[in-house]
């Protein structure tokens, strides 16, 4: 119980820090609604598509995705920051549960990106973004980025508490990412790449998920690629999948992680 | 009482190859202050991250508060306070969220996490800076905010690993006062130091660290007196120099050395204030007026330098202190 409420507490310390830097907040918005943006007018003239409704509609789950992608980054980031400055020292040594800080972290992550993912879907809608599932449906979409995003910010965890210092796991963080977004079909028909390229970006997690929310957001997967795949078949199952393993990769990892801290 | 014991503690890294903490061993008295004095590399933090629970020793024995800190780290955690060498807290947040933060941390519940938030930032003179980020405040203002938040649940064992590093002349008084105060609320403290002057000032007891062991404990006198008593020293003007000389040979019973530059007469002394007044009566009745005289007891500094045959500093330069009488020993 005085887990839980530890955990609350590093997650309110979280959202503290965005009312005090409202600059974080509004950077972590402006980024993706400029996605959006450049996207929607740079390359939704050229790139080709009978979508009705147009590039927009297939745009947006991979820009979701994206985001809360770089949630791995932003997690990753913070704790190196706290862990440079000696923050992590002084809470670990209070008599509080020793996971609540990295748990605290997590939550609070997710919970910064229920905030982005509601700008950008503004930006979006104003964009011409019209899902046409139902709201029923786009609520679970949401639901799934945000795990999506909750599982990736473990691997953060590990990337901030390997990491020696703060930069390098900016660059880390973008390091694994970059590819990971671009190599896919968020944006652009994965059909244009090399062989090897398509095969990876089939089975790409971010494929599978923004696969995954198009089909949610009643769409079909123009830019995936060769049909009858087992993760083109069920993006959200091999979705969740993915997130389970994850999980089940980078929570043990990073617990040990930060036990061992203290060897 | 002992409020901290550790006993052979051994930590090595990078598999043995640097060897941080060689078989040291210490304890604190309840309701004393001990100072762990070494410079840079001696293992001081180590040692400190170790009884604090932060770091687990490869062998050795450490109790605090009469809880062993490698067994039960979860119940040391609740008697400790811990104030590291950066100030550790969050310079995002303002001193007021940070005390708070920590209060509901230690469960002290929301409305009693307020009121002792208030009462510390009060006491350490913070209260109108309160509401500001950290990252505005003063490099003495920040450990002010650090100490604090080692304070708040009254702690029986307090650490403070090096509480003045980097701060300037003023900060350091302030911190000074500020945990001379402590010690006199009868909290057990072991601070780490690398100026000797801070040693000197805030212990009643001293242990000299050097590569992972400790060479020399006691109270700061008993550590001079190891060095030898005081030493006599006066400075005249040149003309004067040899006729000095044999004066102050003549009272102390020792040859007297000389600095040509300072134009300053030395010689050790075993009656102190007895032998400064003999020489300057024996001065005067010469006609000789000294420029300045003085008897000096052996600083830390002379202690560190005969128990390790190095200087205690050779890169961080010695912080100045007002009012004290100071010489740099490099």
């Amino acid at each position: 119980m005085s887990a839980f409420k530890d955990t609350m507490i590093i997650t309110q310390r979280q959202l503290r820090l965005l009312t005090r830097v409202p600059e974080v907040l509004i950077f972590s918005t402006v980024q993706p609604v400029m996605f959006v943006l450049l996207f929607r007018y740079v390359f939704g003239g050229s790139i080709s598509t009978d979508q009705p409704g147009g590039y927009v509609q297939l745009l947006m789950p991979g820009i979701f995705v994206q985001t809360v992608a770089f949630t791995l980054a932003g997690t990753a980031s913070g704790l190196a920051e706290d862990m440079k400055k000696g923050l992590i020292d002084r809470f670990r040594s209070l008599p509080i549960s020793q996971s609540a800080l990295v748990l605290g972290r997590t939550l609070g992550d997710s919970l910064l990106n229920i905030v982005v993912l509601a700008v950008m879907g503004i930006a979006g809608f104003m964009v011409g973004w019209r899902p046409t599932s139902g709201l029923l449906n786009v609520v679970i979409g949401f639901v799934f980025l945000l795990l999506f995003g909750y599982a990736l910010s473990w691997v953060g965890i590990f990337v901030g508490l390997s990491a020696s210092d703060a930069r390098v796991v900016q660059n880390v963080s973008f390091i694994i990412t970059f590819p990971l977004t671009f190599l896919s079909n968020a944006f652009a028909p994965t059909t244009g790449m090399p062989r090897a390229l398509q095969y990876f970006a089939e089975w790409n997690p971010v494929s599978t998920m923004v696969a995954g929310c198009r089909s949610l957001f009643g769409l079909e997967n123009q830019f995936g690629a060769t049909a009858g795949s087992f993760p083109s078949e069920n993006p959200l199952l091999t979705s969740f999948l993915y997130m389970i393993i994850i999980m089940a990769i980078f929570i043990p990892l990073s617990v040990r992680k930060y036990k061992r801290s203290s060897d | 009482m002992k409020s901290v014991i550790a006993e052979d503690l051994v930590k090595t890294y990078r598999n043995g190859a640097v060897r941080a903490l060689d078989h040291l061993s210490l304890d604190v008295e309840e309701g004393t202050v001990l100072s762990v004095l070494g410079p840079n590399g001696a293992g001081k933090t180590t040692c400190v991250r170790i009884l604090a629970t932060l770091l687990k020793p490869d062998s050795g024995r450490a109790m605090v508060g009469g809880i062993d800190v490698i067994k039960h780290p979860e119940k040391v955690r609740e008697v400790i306070g811990l104030s590291g060498q950066y100030a550790a807290v969050d310079e995002i947040l303002t001193g007021w969220d940070n005390l708070v933060m920590f209060g509901q941390l230690y469960h002290l519940g929301k409305k009693a996490s307020i009121a002792r938030a208030e009462e510390l930032l009060e006491r350490f003179s913070l209260t109108d800076s309160a509401k500001r980020p950290i990252k505005t405040y003063s490099g003495g203002m920040r450990r002010r905010l650090d100490l604090a938040a080692s304070l708040i649940v009254k702690p029986k064992v307090l650490f403070l690993d090096e509480p003045t590093t980097g701060l300037d002349p003023r900060g350091r008084q302030e911190m000074w006062s500020v945990i001379e105060e402590l010690v006199k609320g009868g909290v057990t403290l072991l601070l780490t130091t690398q100026y000797l002057e801070e040693a000197d000032q805030l212990a009643d007891e001293i242990a000299v660290i050097d590569h992972g062991k400790v060479i020399a404990r006691g109270t700061s006198d008993v550590l001079k007196k190891q060095v030898g008593g005081e030493r006599l020293e006066i400075v005249v003007e040149s003309q004067n120099i040899a006729k000095t000389m044999e004066v102050i040979a003549t009272v102390s019973g020792n040859k007297a050395s000389l600095d040509e530059g300072l134009r300053m007469i030395s010689a050790p002394v075993s009656t102190g204030a007895t032998a400064l007044i003999e020489t300057l009566r024996s001065l005067d009745a010469a006609g000789i007026h000294p420029l300045d005289v003085g008897l000096k007891r052996p600083s830390l500094d002379d202690v560190f330098l005969s128990l390790t045959g190095h200087a205690a500093e050779e890169k961080v330069e010695e912080p100045e202190v007002t009012g004290r009488r100071k010489k740099a020993k490099k």
